[in-house]
């Protein structure tokens, strides 16, 4: 009897260790399909000219051949054509540009996402939950249906002329960025959670509803609005249509705009991969900085953005 | 003490329901109404009269469109149900391994935080029929070189290389979603499975995929929209000529903002708001469809 029981035990066991092994040997298989891409990247940018031609590719290179040819040749001014004078990738001025559009759009988007979210949980009027309806049924109508109009919108204020200012282009840019209903809709959740008692009893003191909002509400939720500040700010790397719209100055633009296209050569029509997974790479390092920092509110985030919808 | 508070809330609402007012919900109405105008000219504001299907008419007759839904449908219908499926499991064979789920997780999540004109760049390269990483790994299995997304591709390999780019892109954020999503199954399911003996398959099939069914719903419909407005991928991966021959592997949106560009042609603009219109409506009907579907198979 008991052998029976040690032989169905080692059978057993043997089958854990083995659905393990599979298991394992599963994720790692998807972890490494996941990486490939990003550590192509960086190879491709790392290789020089001549290691570049070796057919079939290296898989690997031995630190004596990491070459930065690639970057330095961004940052080199092209000689003729159109954007002569100018770095061949004007990273820095592109980072910027985004940078400043992150910061203004994030700033403008917390500020009225969170008095709408308060009003939304907190405040009673007539209409409320109509509004917020209608609000949420516009996140299922395609962005580029807005566009059209928004771009002769944008236009009509003057903004778009060959005599563009920086300044103009990043009003044209960030305008139509200030507000979100995604992050309402998930501020509100937030906001509600707060328990009415608080309110009232806030309200007997003689606290006003802003004063409840300042002192009570923000800092009771800013754990949501920090995810909503990280979250908005990455968005200006994705950026591309809008600003490609309705910037009339390669100087203008973002990070995203500067990639395509500036690394084939019009003559021969050959790409230098080399260069353009340089400029890849300098472009998704700021985003993998920003995620390694902010790893935890970033995907609570982006999680709760699927549970909740 | 409440209901006082009336107008003060339409200040709080305010910033927002202004900057609405201008940039999504006059747009929305001004779509439709550009895609009834006839001889349009947007920057003169110039309308020549009005029909209600001309536009549309105009453009269901370009192959060009065709070729745009076809491309757009095959990213859509192929992709969004590969992706789900591979997350499922993904996230599955992570709930088996509590311990290392949070590292794995973050590898997993890292296509989120790029940047898809970057990364959609780096597939070009590594799809690259000389210099590229896919033919040398397929030649080590004696395939020959495939000239994926090159001079010499055709269609159906340039949408294999796009399909592969999509689903890499895709699969982040549906496994963090579903792995949070099964955190919130109640253990004493799995447990009930155990003592009956059940497979994993058989669990897979009969606990988690049904329990997690509201998630699964929401994020197909979600995902659907999404890859419905595929663009970012194409131009990353192609680049602004949209493939091999030139714009054949255009989308819907890209066929909008192909249309849209031509300011200075008569009617154009039309053209492009007609396409978005379709667009809006494709989008529509298949929430619509999953919403019924949800409804008859969906546990709650």
């Amino acid at each position: 009897m008991s052998d029976v029981f040690v032989v169905n035990e080692k059978a057993y066991r043997t089958k854990k260790i083995l659905s393990n092994v599979i298991l394992y040997a599963f994720l790692v298989f998807v972890a490494v399909i996941i990486l490939i891409p990003f550590y192509w990247m960086i190879l491709t940018s790392l290789k020089d000219a001549n290691v570049m031609e070796e057919i079939p590719p290296l898989l690997f290179l031995t630190p004596s051949q990491w070459k930065i040819t690639n970057y330095t040749q961004l940052f080199q001014l092209v000689m003729s054509g159109e954007r002569r004078g100018q770095p061949l990738f004007p990273f820095f001025v592109y980072m910027k540009n985004t940078v400043i559009v992150s910061l203004i759009t994030t700033a403008g988007t917390t500020i009225t996402t969170v008095l709408a979210a308060y009003a939304f949980a907190r405040l009673n009027f007539k209409g409320r939950d109509a509004i917020f309806a209608i609000l949420l049924a516009t996140m299922m109508v395609p962005g580029e249906i807005f566009i059209l109009t928004n771009f002769l919108t944008v236009a009509k204020m003057g903004i778009i002329t060959f005599e563009q200012t920086f300044y103009q282009a990043l009003i044209a840019m960030t305008l139509p960025f200030m507000t979100s209903v995604f992050y309402t809709f998930y501020l509100r959740q937030t906001f509600k959670q707060v328990p009415n008692e608080l309110y009232y009893a806030a309200k007997v003191d003689g606290t006003t509803d802003f004063g409840y909002l300042i002192r009570v509400m923000i800092p009771v939720a800013m754990p949501t609005i920090i995810t909503i500040i990280i979250l908005n700010s990455m968005g200006a790397w994705s950026a591309y249509v809008w600003p490609a719209m309705i910037t009339m100055k390669d100087e203008y633009r973002l990070v995203s705009n500067g990639l395509r296209g500036a690394f084939t050569d019009a003559g021969t029509g050959r790409t230098d991969f080399g260069q353009q997974m340089a400029a890849a790479t300098l472009v998704t390092l700021p985003l993998l900085i920003l995620f390694f920092a902010f790893r935890k509110q970033i995907m609570r985030g982006v999680s709760r953005s699927g549970i909740k919808g | 003490m409440e209901t006082k508070n009336n107008w003060k809330a339409w200040l709080y609402l305010a910033p927002m329901l202004l900057l609405m007012s201008v940039f999504t919900f006059y747009p929305l109405i001004n779509a439709f109404i550009i895609s009834f105008y006839k001889g349009y000219m947007p920057l003169r504001n110039t309308v020549e009269g009005f029909t209600l299907l001309g536009n549309y008419l105009v453009i269901l007759k370009r192959p060009e469109f065709w070729n745009a839904v076809k491309n757009t449908f095959v990213i859509a219908f192929v992709s969004v149900p590969i992706s789900i499926f591979l997350s499922l499991l993904i996230s599955t064979a992570l709930k088996s391994i509590p311990k290392l789920t949070k590292f794995f997780q973050t590898i997993f999540f890292l296509p989120y935080v790029t940047n898809a004109i970057a990364v959609g760049m780096t597939f070009a390269v590594m799809f690259n029929k000389t210099y590229g990483l896919v033919n040398l790994i397929l030649g080590w299995f004696g395939i020959t070189a495939i000239d994926w997304i090159g001079g010499t591709s055709n269609w159906g390999t340039q949408m294999t290389a796009l399909l592969v780019f999509t689903i890499w892109e895709s699969l982040a954020f549906k496994i963090l979603v579903f792995t949070s999503g099964m955190q919130n199954i109640d253990k004493q399911y799995y447990d009930a499975a155990k003592i009956d003996s059940a497979s994993k398959w058989t669990v897979f099939r009969r606990i988690t995929v049904p329990l997690l069914s509201p998630i699964i719903l929401y994020i197909s419909i979600t995902s659907m929209i999404g890859a419905l407005k595929a663009y970012n991928t194409v131009i990353g991966l192609f680049g602004t000529k949209m493939g091999n021959p030139s714009y054949s592997m255009i989308t819907i949106v890209a066929f909008v903002y192909k249309f849209r560009a031509e300011l200075a042609s008569k009617g154009y603009y039309s053209y492009a708001a007609a396409a978005a219109i379709i667009l809006f409506l494709i989008t529509v009907t298949f929430s619509l469809i999953q919403g019924v579907v949800a409804k008859k198979r969906v546990h709650y």
